[in-house]
């Protein structure tokens, strides 16, 4: 098959072969294109798909994002429990495999070097929430009998919000504070969208944490304990992932 | 582990890494790498579009 080379991802040779059954972005199993002692892991695509401007139209396109997102990261899942692997941004494509093959020449230093910083690591995502106040949505909305008293109940819950915002933020330092000094690094990522996550209350922290895989029990264990401390704050844990946040260069 | 970790990924989980995380890779040979602003940007217009329907998560606190 021709058409357009789309790359996972990087490794170091790996001895164990790729799920048979295994389907990458477009319905392509991956393969893996080795070239000079590094492996990179490609799937072909069709040229009316991954062109730079059909791929840029589809990416706005939450169906197609969606599905293409989850295939990448089937891949890069399945990879991760052979190896380690070094993801690469999701829509990277070349026009063949000697394009592929030049990239890892221009880049092996910058791989092995990065290779080497992941290597028996795993990423963990954490997530902390404020809810809405208990006692707010609690009591039901008293309809105010004149305007001084709307505006005093306005200037309450303006107070309450504020606190909890102050509270969010000072639990979330904390615990960020903690898990930092526990992982070997960690990333910002932006809050998330409430529209797109569909979560309830407002995302106030949303890190990613880089962990020898050999710790991860003990940084779930961590996370888990800071569950339920401060009413209010939900926390959520994702991964292990693979080293997603920790690929680009160190800062 | 609790029932939020066993779950499938959530797809915004995921979009922060893929498009925000990953070796970015520039040069001539590459056809094309997604502009993270440019997506976000485009999505967020999506998305607000496909939830006009839906009330305002924020309603409460307005």
């Amino acid at each position: 098959m021709t058409g357009l080379r789309y790359v996972y991802a990087v490794c170091r040779p790996f001895g164990t072969p790729l799920q048979a059954e295994l389907t990458g972005v477009a319905g392509d199993p991956p393969r893996a294109l080795a070239h000079h002692g590094l492996v990179a892991v490609v799937s072909h695509v069709p040229e009316r798909d991954f062109a730079e401007e059909p791929l840029r139209r589809h990416l706005e396109d939450l169906d197609w994002l969606t599905e293409t997102a989850r295939a990448h990261q089937g891949v890069i899942d399945a990879l991760t429990s052979v190896t380690t692997p070094l993801p690469l941004r999701l829509g990277t494509v070349f026009r063949d495999d000697s394009g592929v093959r030049m990239m890892i020449e221009a880049r092996e230093e910058d791989f092995l070097r990065t290779l080497d910083r992941l290597e028996g690591r795993v990423e963990w995502g954490v997530k902390v929430y404020a809810e809405s106040e208990p006692q707010e949505s609690a009591q039901p909305a008293q309809k105010p009998a004149s305007g001084r008293d709307y505006l005093r109940q306005r200037r309450m819950q303006t107070r309450s919000h504020e606190e909890m915002w102050q509270k969010a933020e000072a639990f979330s330092t904390r615990l960020h504070e903690e898990l930092s000094a526990f992982a070997e690094d960690s990333r910002m990522h932006p809050p998330q969208n409430p529209a797109l996550s569909k979560a309830t209350g407002r995302n106030v922290l949303n890190a990613a944490y880089l962990v020898p895989r050999a710790n991860s029990e003990e940084f779930v264990e961590l996370v888990d304990r800071t569950k339920g401390e401060v009413p209010g704050m939900r926390i959520e844990l994702t991964g292990p992932w693979a080293a997603y946040s920790f690929a680009g260069e160190t800062t | 582990m609790t029932v939020v970790e066993r779950r499938e990924v959530a797809l915004v989980d995921l979009l922060d890494r893929l498009l925000a995380g990953g070796v970015v890779i520039t040069g001539d040979i590459t056809l094309r790498i997604a502009d993270v602003d440019l997506v976000r940007i485009d999505l967020n217009a999506l998305i607000s579009s496909v939830n006009a329907q839906v009330p305002s998560p924020f309603e409460e606190l307005l």
